[in-house]
């Protein structure tokens, strides 16, 4: 195994704010500590990466749209959403009459809650994750999926006919597009011998899933990249917030901070969805490395392995933009039709397929 | 005494509800109201109320001279504000029986096939956006912009021309009229190109828009839908084919039609009508003829008594005007048949028992402009 010249550092930085922060004050306390440490800067990096993934928005639709987009505040405008932020941090939070109060304050807590939850177990770089278990994608896949539980009570609770379509819409296909996710993941633990996101970026050291899995693979790459593209509502499959058709869908009704969690919470999902895409299909923070290729790998092995990660993610969040900002939206019988009627199927022979190749031992 | 106005609202069965689309509503391209009956997401039947931005134009009329209803006239359905000019204009020439000059009718069949072009862009671009292909929006109104720049250009107006007058034009052409134009045709050429690539050949977009809305050729004539959105049902109700007014009847131009019926042939028929557009302007621009702007007309128009009636093809289909004179140099009566409106009547024919996703889909098939609606 090659040794990565920064896995090192990110150990021994951890190591040693342990070791300090033991010296310093007694277990418990310590514990306690490493805790707030760890939760801020998730919620540091939550804020920050959802303000990029604004701007980032921002830009690619503007290039796909002969425009410039943001470019006033800040060179290239890259502080226009820090600006959006603090304006809708200071907008008045709308109640709505005859609305659940204690249902309309809490949407916007779930649906942001189960996309902070599901950030902890996805590793940045090797040894740079909160928590690493050995059902690592279980959890993820379960944690995300609280989400429309929030969508669902924030159309229901909102008290207004458009919100409530949206919400239903929303549920219909999330609960629909979850099976194609997990399964299409699952097609992978099949190849992987494993749900724990360490061992599998681990097993992709010369040859990423993709790759390695190939025909099984490479459907289940899709098929995950258009379901998680439904799951996290954006367009093609933006249903929930049919512009167009609801106004706004599920989130009408909210304004100010509110709506900013809604906001916040979609670029999350996606970001978490191209983190998993990234590390399950191509990787993760594994470089690209070719087995014998001794000075070539050594090359890749100076990228740090937040780059590749970066990198890859940004790939399929890009691709994900690019969808949005190309296609028109689907109809609701015609988003459930591509679901049950073809994602599912393909989706069930391709795990039998993958199980096929894995036992004859025909992948690479 | 305050006097509440009760809206009649259409009963409704057990498991329905009314929704109001509008007159807030990003899909309504404006302050058009529909009470749409659902049940779940089906749509069940829908009315619309008309009268949110209703200014009483046909009254106005009625106290303006020839020349003043033009101005009024831009303002019906402005994304073909030269044609519904060219209506008015045409109607005082017919009454008065003057001849305008060729060069005044070359330029005048330009300009209404631009105005078609750039209406058929901007319908081009919202319709996109209604079926959520949001960067339609941006590449429609990119090419539009070209053609209000020829316009800012030779009238001194983008949006609301006012250019013609009866008997004429208000002033010549701008020297590089010509020029703009040809230079616009290839552009153009080029890009309706995108549109295909980027809208009609997208397999969501055909899944979306085939056997949607269907309107047979016999709804499409006994609720009276002309223009496009007729001849997407394979009516023949081209006005500048049947009815030819300025060039029409020495162009060489196809009538488009579509026998399907459903929102992709009507969406069909615009794109090749941009197209068709191009040739007759290519026909013509080369060839406009020195002479006079203007035919010599008196200072004060008055109509003999009698009554007018005036057809002119929009790009929304038929605009009729009917004007009674007593010989007063203004009006006794002006009415407009728009388009708009009798396309909208059949919006509940052909949506019910469809989605609601299909219900603005098929709207924005109708192309509706709401004070065309109004007025």
């Amino acid at each position: 195994m090659t040794s990565n010249i920064y896995d090192n550092f990110v150990a021994s930085l951890t190591q040693s704010i342990h070791e300090w922060l033991y010296h310093v004050m007694p277990p418990t306390w310590a514990l306690i500590s490493e805790m707030t440490i760890i939760g801020l800067v998730f919620l540091l990096f939550y804020a920050l990466v959802g303000l990029f993934l604004v701007y980032a928005e921002r830009k690619v639709c503007a290039f796909m749209q002969n425009r410039v987009g943001p470019n006033r505040v800040g060179p290239y405008g890259i502080f226009q959403t820090i600006a959006d932020f603090i304006k809708l941090l200071m907008k008045e939070l709308i109640t709505i009459k005859n609305s659940d109060k204690l249902l309309f304050n809490i949407a916007p807590f779930i649906v942001i809650i189960a996309s902070f939850m599901a950030i902890a177990a996805i590793p940045f770089a090797k040894g740079l994750h909160a928590i690493d278990f050995d059902i690592g994608i279980l959890y993820v896949i379960a944690v995300s999926s609280l989400g429309v539980v929030g969508i669902l009570l924030a159309g229901w609770s909102s008290n207004n006919k458009y919100s409530l379509i949206g919400a239903m819409r929303s549920g219909a296909q999330i609960i629909s597009y979850e099976l194609s996710v997990g399964m299409s993941l699952l097609t992978i633990i099949i190849l992987a011998g494993t749900m724990q996101f360490s061992e599998i970026v681990q097993g992709q050291e010369y040859g990423w899933f993709l790759f390695k899995g190939h025909i099984p693979a490479f459907i289940a790459f899709v098929v995950f990249l258009i379901a998680s593209t439904a799951e996290t509502n954006r367009g093609p499959f933006d249903l929930a917030e049919a512009e167009s058709e609801l106004t706004a869908g599920f989130h009408t009704e909210y304004s100010g901070i509110k709506f900013a969690f809604f906001f916040l919470a979609e670029y999350m999902n996606m970001f978490i969805v191209a983190s998993i895409g990234a590390t399950v299909f191509l990787g993760g923070w594994m470089p690209f490395m070719v087995h014998g290729w001794d000075g070539f790998n050594t090359v890749m092995n100076y990228i740090p392995p937040s780059i590749w990660y970066i990198l890859k993610t940004g790939f399929i969040i890009w691709l994900m933009m690019w969808f949005k900002w190309t296609f028109p939206r689907l109809r609701i019988d015609q988003l459930l039709t591509l679901e049950w009627k073809y994602l599912l199927p393909i989706n069930l022979f391709n795990i039998l397929l993958m199980a096929f190749i894995v036992l004859m031992g025909w992948h690479f | 005494m305050k006097e509440v106005i009760h809206t009649p609202v259409p009963l409704v069965e057990e498991e329905e509800y009314h929704i109001n689309m509008g007159p807030q509503h990003p899909s309504t391209h404006g302050v058009l109201r529909l009470v749409v009956t659902l049940q779940g997401e089906i749509v069940k039947s829908l009315k619309p109320h008309c009268g949110y931005i209703h200014r009483g134009i046909e009254k106005m009329c009625e106290k303006d001279t020839y020349p003043q209803i033009i101005h009024l006239t831009d303002r019906i359905d402005y994304l073909s504000a030269h044609i519904n000019n060219h209506a008015v204009c045409l109607l005082v020439e017919k009454a008065l029986e003057i001849e305008v000059p060729e060069r005044v009718k070359y330029v005048r069949t330009i300009m209404d096939e631009l105005a078609r072009i750039q209406s058929h862009q901007l319908w081009w671009a919202s319709f996109g956006m209604d079926l959520g292909g949001l960067t339609c929006f941006f590449y429609g109104l990119r090419d539009r912009e070209k053609i209000l720049d020829i316009w800012e250009e030779t009238t001194g107006a983008r949006f609301l021309q006012s250019y013609y007058t009866p008997g004429g034009l208000l002033w010549d052409i701008h020297p590089n009229f010509q020029k703009d134009v040809k230079a616009f045709i290839k552009y153009f050429r080029k890009k309706i190109r995108d549109y295909d690539n980027i809208l009609s050949g997208n397999v969501i977009f055909r899944e979306r828009s085939r056997n949607i809305g269907l309107m047979s050729k016999e709804d499409a004539i006994s609720w009276g839908v002309t223009g496009p959105s007729g001849r997407g049902s394979g009516w023949s109700c081209d006005v500048r084919k049947h009815h030819p007014y300025a060039l029409y009847d020495k162009v060489d131009f196809k009538e488009i039609l579509y026998t399907e019926g459903d929102t992709l042939a009507r969406y069909l028929v615009r794109m090749d009508e941009m197209r068709e557009s191009m040739n007759i302007i290519e026909q013509l621009i080369d060839n406009i003829p020195e002479g006079d702007f203007t035919a010599k007309m008196k200072a004060v128009i008055k109509l003999p008594a009698g009554e007018y009636y005036q057809r002119v093809e929009s790009a929304r289909g038929d605009l009729g005007l009917y004007c009674i004179s007593d010989g007063n140099k203004t009006p006794y009566r002006m009415k407009f048949r728009t388009p708009s409106f009798s396309n909208l009547s059949v919006l509940d024919h052909i949506s019910r028992d469809l989605k609601i996703a299909d219900l603005v889909a098929i709207g924005g098939s109708l192309d509706l402009v709401i004070p065309d609606i109004d007025r």
